[in-house]
């Protein structure tokens, strides 16, 4: 295990379960998924789409209510958005009608609080955006649009960041260089962080562990320690070692789909 | 199925921002985007070439003044008639701004407050239409044998004509519901009202600019028909008093005051949009 991660759970889902209610009827979209986020640990969920990986997330944000089953913070259970944690979502969702500094400074004005310009302009000047200030995100590339959302999450100081597939819409190469960006700031800040992500190298290459889910429903299929020293080059994808890794990962998501299918089947 | 489950939100966004005109439409007269110096002069060239045949051909084929007068008569007439005239330009746009500040208000908060009622919205909407589509002017003898001969009967004709415009406009702004902006501002800990100020209004006010220019046009023609129909005062009145007397310099010359108005009301609106709203264009 790398870097600060402890086996002090510092987020705790037990028996998560999620039906929607949707015009066709009911899905059953989270079904008892237990799973502990430890202190200062990476864990990447991973999963097919409509795993409901971004269901659990959004759960642990306190955006979405569950139908049954327990999301703690420490012993604090979650019913909404709390300060400690902070989201990061897919395609940067940045407000359009504002600038980056305005975009930054956002959850501040939330808050009702006076930006902190300090740590904001140390932020800015860490992912390289220093400059950018008054460009609108329609004016910005993929990933400096990712990065001022990061940016703008990190700026609160919270000590949780969950992030919701933030790199799927971007290159591949674009993509490399922001998995190397959040390695680093994870290694600097400790921040415990919950990373959804559909690609399996991605997820290697970040996590701690990973957390394979099964859909339909979804459940926890298999937890992978993922023992690699860190900082780890992009260079390493292509490693055996680390083939071997998705392969293996790739079979069990495989294994678990077919599985699933002869159940429709039935 | 798996979009249900939030993984897709923002997709379904993206597809409804692209299907919205927007601002789009304020292009379309040409006020839009950089215009080039030789555009510039063409379009005034063009004015000159107009105006200039007009008054020519008019002097040539010696048209009457009843049938059509000449662009200098007209310019002349609004000179000379001036002080007769401007009592009444106050008088049609105090009626407009009242008018339109108690339509669009109206409109504006029906908008906001029944797009969060999806069952009252779906209730409401079809009367919203009736209101839209029924000449308010109609009802301008109706509001005249209520209300006398006073500002007041052109005053609600023009917030009838006004506010519903605005309110559809602006139902259609508010309408465009970005779960995962709402979501991000909730991840802050923001509260409903937050919500509403920091992300659907500043969402929806491309719409919003477009029904309030929209509503306050529709609320010049409204108390112009008005000024027409009844009352002793006003641009309208004058026009039909003016036309009435064959006096056609001078009505042409009111023609000119409103076509001036009109313009002005696009031209404020095009800039409010572009100060406000430009992130869409």
């Amino acid at each position: 295990m790398a870097a600060g991660a402890s086996e002090r759970p510092k987020m705790t889902v037990e028996a998560a379960t999620k039906f929607y209610a949707t015009r066709s009827g009911s899905v059953h979209a989270l079904d008892k998924v237990s799973l502990d986020l430890r202190e200062g640990e990476f864990l990447c969920i991973l999963g097919p789409s409509g795993c409901g990986k971004s269901t659990l997330l959004w759960s642990m944000a306190g955006l979405h209510d569950l139908t049954s089953g327990q999301i703690r913070l420490g012993s604090e259970i979650i019913v909404g958005p709390h300060p400690e944690i902070a989201m990061i979502f897919q395609d940067a969702n940045l407000l359009p009608w504002r600038n980056l500094a305005k975009n930054v400074a956002l959850p501040f004005e939330l808050k009702r609080r006076r930006p902190d310009m300090e740590r904001i302009g140390r932020l800015l000047e860490r992912v390289n955006l220093k400059g950018f200030e008054n460009k609108f995100p329609r004016e910005l590339s993929g990933g400096m649009q990712q990065r001022a959302s990061i940016v703008r999450s990190l700026a609160v100081d919270p000590s949780v960041l969950l992030m919701d597939e933030p790199f799927g819409a971007l290159d591949a190469f674009t993509r490399d260089e922001m998995n190397l960006l959040i390695q680093e700031i994870w290694m600097e800040t400790g921040k415990t962080i919950a990373f959804v992500t559909h690609s399996i190298s991605e997820a290697i290459f970040l996590a701690d562990r990973v957390v394979v889910m099964s859909a339909r429903p979804g459940r926890v299929a298999a937890i992978y320690d993922i023992d690699i020293p860190r900082p780890r080059p992009v260079e390493i994808q292509t490693q055996p070692d680390f083939i071997a890794r998705v392969l293996e990962i790739k079979s069990r998501i495989d294994h678990g789909r077919v599985a699933s299918e002869r159940l429709a089947i039935v | 199925m798996e979009r249900v489950i939030g993984d897709k939100i923002p997709e379904f966004n993206r597809k409804e921002e692209a299907s919205e005109p927007g601002l789009a439409g304020l292009n379309a007269f040409g006020l839009g985007g950089s215009r080039t110096h030789l555009e510039t002069l063409v379009i005034i060239l063009v004015a000159v070439v107009v105006i200039g045949g007009t008054e020519l051909l008019l002097r040539i084929f010696n048209v009457p003044q009843y049938i059509l007068p000449k662009p200098s008569q007209i310019v002349a007439a609004l000179f000379t008639e001036w002080p007769f005239l401007w009592p009444h330009l106050v008088i049609t746009l105090y009626e407009l701004f009242v008018g339109f500040a108690i339509g669009g208000a109206i409109g504006f908060v029906l908008a906001a407050v029944i797009t969060q009622f999806p069952f009252v919205e779906k209730v409401v909407t079809p009367y919203i239409l009736l209101l839209v589509t029924t000449p308010m002017l109609a009802l301008v003898p109706l509001l005249i044998l209520r209300f006398g001969f006073g500002s007041e009967p052109r005053i609600i004709a023009v917030a009838l004509a006004s506010g519903p415009m605005v309110m559809i406009n602006s139902a259609t702004g508010f309408r465009r519901v970005d779960l995962a902006k709402i979501a991000l501002a909730r991840s802050f800990g923001a509260n409903t009202l937050q919500i509403f100020t920091k992300i659907r209004i500043p969402m929806a006010m491309p719409m919003i600019i477009v029904g309030l220019m929209v509503g306050s046009i529709f609320g010049l023609l409204t108390a112009i028909g008005a000024e027409m129909v009844g009352g002793a005062e006003g641009l309208g009145n004058r026009l039909t008093y003016y036309s009435a007397l064959i006096r056609m310099p001078q009505f042409f010359a009111i023609i000119l005051i409103l076509a001036i108005i009109g313009i002005s009301i696009y031209i404020f609106f095009y800039w409010l949009g572009k100060k406000w709203a430009s992130w869409e264009a």
